[in-house]
């Protein structure tokens, strides 16, 4: 192990280094403490000029309930759960059965198919958006949630196939050797061999996709406007309008839009962290 | 490249146990196919199943990536030679909105940032090295500090902008405050055109920094301990111990971390948009918010000169890409 155990160091070491880490983590979410210190203040707080005081009386109950009962909020987090889901589902779909694909069968292009997915996941977005604003125009999708949904299963089809592929690779392929032996068909391979094989990989990029498309703001703007169907980071912005220089709600507001990932990946920790140091490891 | 931890498949009686499964399986095939006498003449789609299904699993991947990612990038290179509004007549004009950027300074101001942002954000790789190391321990309640510092990766970009930009405000920020307290005066980072990109990247550093973190503890953890040793009684530590026996062992996640940071650095979009909205004087733009500007906001709609600025951007983006690709292609012919 690198570096050295602390346990190997002398006690002083030992409990310096017990000291320094919560103090370098108050440091390190510093900017982050300071929002949440804002969303349970109460306005007049603000108005009296002492933004860094402790609290005069608790405000939370209010901040968070102006948030979720006298503000569009829930109707956007309605919208980004209504995006996000079907996006994760559909991803994982497609890329399961491109995985498949790529990762057992040998044929000409599939190299060069499996290169393809992963620069089209590097691209700038910028180089897509005219053409797909465009496209979604056409289509009648412009402003709904389903045109959001088509492009981003699409672009995440991309990461996803790659992590698929690379995942199916590891597996035995003797398994779908002595199933080919018996006789199995092979959609029957993929469905009852290799399906019951890729439940981590699946829980891994479904947490990690719910995430991103969670987190996505430049979609979200070039394809949405309005309440009936933006997602909350870009609904966040009319919001802070709303209340613009009312800190403690703003606060409270940011808090909420940033929860539901935050609390995805406390719950799927292991499968998230998998997900994304996908490779990183020989 | 492989997956750490979650797939350890290769047990000898797991593969038993499935091979039990499909005598079930294949029983269940024979049942529901034809009698034994049209086994001579099998459907043409029977005997090319091997060549045919990875077509049909592959179909509507291909489909909607092609729709939605492979033409776009087409159609933008052939709207780049058009001046268009996005609603009236297209006009040809060849090359004359390259022509126009030439002249442009917001363009130039643009390319001077993106270059700024590539190698300051490329910080995020020493420094997400420097907090893995840091907490590479096991001390109790470790793994709990790990998730809290990797933290604001999850959260998204535009709420790391709001909370930045209030951690700037020059007149309660967070920042001044501090810098108040030790005798420094204001600063208001993100309205002086010298600071505002930098002040920026910091904000976006924050979450990459907490990515490499994540990505060095994991490949930290599957440094071989028999070569640290090794090189114990060689007498090696610290910084030798670190640049000759683990940075050489850590090259995949340095590799990883190195396309999600340069991708990264190339669609900063989000926090300019919400910390400056591109200001003050458009000293904080960079291509991929200069060209959502041109094409899609009060500035008047010409898509032609905004999809000119995307294929510029795509254009660097494709050097490395071209990069990535060869090492994944050196890659995989190694295995």
């Amino acid at each position: 192990m690198f570096p050295k155990p602390i346990e190997k160091s002398s006690r002083s070491v030992q409990i310096g280094y017990q000291f320094m880490i919560p103090v370098a983590l108050i440091l390190w979410l510093l900017p982050l403490i300071a929002v949440a210190l804002f969303s349970i203040k109460p306005g007049v707080d603000f108005t009296s000029g002492s933004y860094w005081s402790l609290p005069s009386a608790f405000g939370g109950a209010e901040n968070y309930g102006k948030v979720f009962f006298e503000s569009d909020m829930p109707r956007y987090m309605l919208n980004s759960l209504m995006i996000t889901i079907p996006t994760a589902i559909g991803a994982v779909l497609l890329s399961c059965m491109a995985g498949f694909a790529l990762g057992i069968y040998k044929f000409k292009a599939n190299l060069w198919l499996f290169f393809l997915f992963v620069a089209g996941n590097f691209v700038p977005f910028q180089i897509l958006m005219v053409p797909v604003r465009d496209l979604t125009l056409d289509l009648g999708l412009y402003n709904t949630k389903t045109g959001l949904v088509l492009f981003h299963v699409a672009f995440q089809t991309g990461f996803c196939t790659l992590f698929m592929r690379n995942f199916i690779k590891g597996l035995p392929y003797a398994l779908i050797e002595s199933a080919r032996v018996e006789g199995v068909a092979e959609w029957r391979i993929f469905v009852f061999v290799v399906m019951p094989l890729m439940k981590p990989a699946i829980a891994a990029l479904f947490v990690l996709i719910f995430t991103f498309i969670w987190n996505d703001y430049f979609w979200a703007v070039v394809l949405t406007q309005g309440v009936e169907s933006q997602p909350v980071t870009a609904g966040i912005t009319s919001f802070n309008a709303q209340f613009r220089a009312a800190y403690h709600l703003m606060s409270a507001g940011a808090i909420v839009a940033a929860l539901p990932p935050v609390a995805m990946f406390f719950l799927m920790q292991k499968h998230f962290v998998a997900g994304l140091t996908l490779g990183a490891v020989k | 490249m492989h997956l750490n931890g979650i797939c350890a498949v290769n047990d000898p009686e797991v593969v038993q146990l499935f091979q039990f499964e499909f005598h079930m399986i294949a029983k269940e095939t024979k049942m529901n196919s034809q009698p034994i006498t049209e086994i001579t003449k099998r459907s043409w789609y029977k005997r090319n199943e091997i060549a045919i299904t990875p077509w049909l699993f592959l179909t509507p991947a291909i489909l909607f990536f092609l729709v939605y990612v492979i033409f776009p990038i087409v159609q933008s290179f052939q709207v780049s030679a058009f001046a268009w509004d996005g609603l009236g007549e297209r006009e040809y004009v060849g090359m004359a909105n390259y022509k126009e950027l030439l002249d442009d300074p917001a363009f130039y101001t643009s390319l001077r940032n993106n270059v700024v942002w590539l190698f300051m954000y490329l910080l995020a790789i020493p420094a997400g090295l420097f907090i893995a190391l840091f907490l590479n321990q096991t001390v109790r309640g470790i793994r709990i500090y790990k998730s809290l510092f990797f933290f604001p990766f999850v959260i998204s970009q535009v709420v790391v902008g709001l909370v930045f930009t209030w951690f700037y405000d020059p007149t309660f920020g967070l920042l001044n405050t501090i810098l108040g307290g030790v005798g420094l005066g204001p600063i208001n980072v993100l309205g002086d055109p010298t600071y505002v990109t930098y002040g920026i990247i910091a904000a976006g550093l924050w979450p990459q920094t907490a990515y490499c973190m994540i990505l060095y503890l994991t490949g930290l953890n599957a440094v071989d301990p028999e070569q640290i040793e090794a090189a114990r009684l060689d007498g090696a530590k610290g910084w030798k111990m670190l640049w000759y026996v683990i940075i050489p062992q850590l090259k995949p996640a340095t590799f990883i971390a190195f396309v999600v940071t340069i991708v990264g650095a190339l669609r900063s979009f989000d926090l300019i948009s919400i910390m400056t909205n591109g200001g003050p004087f458009g000293e904080s733009r960079v291509l991929s918010f200069y060209m959502f500007e041109v094409a899609l906001s009060e500035y008047g709609f010409r898509l032609g000169y905004g999809a000119a600025i995307a294929v510029v951007l795509f254009m660097i983006m494709l050097c490395f890409i071209v990069y990535f690709l060869y090492s994944m292609y050196k890659e995989e012919k190694g295995h």
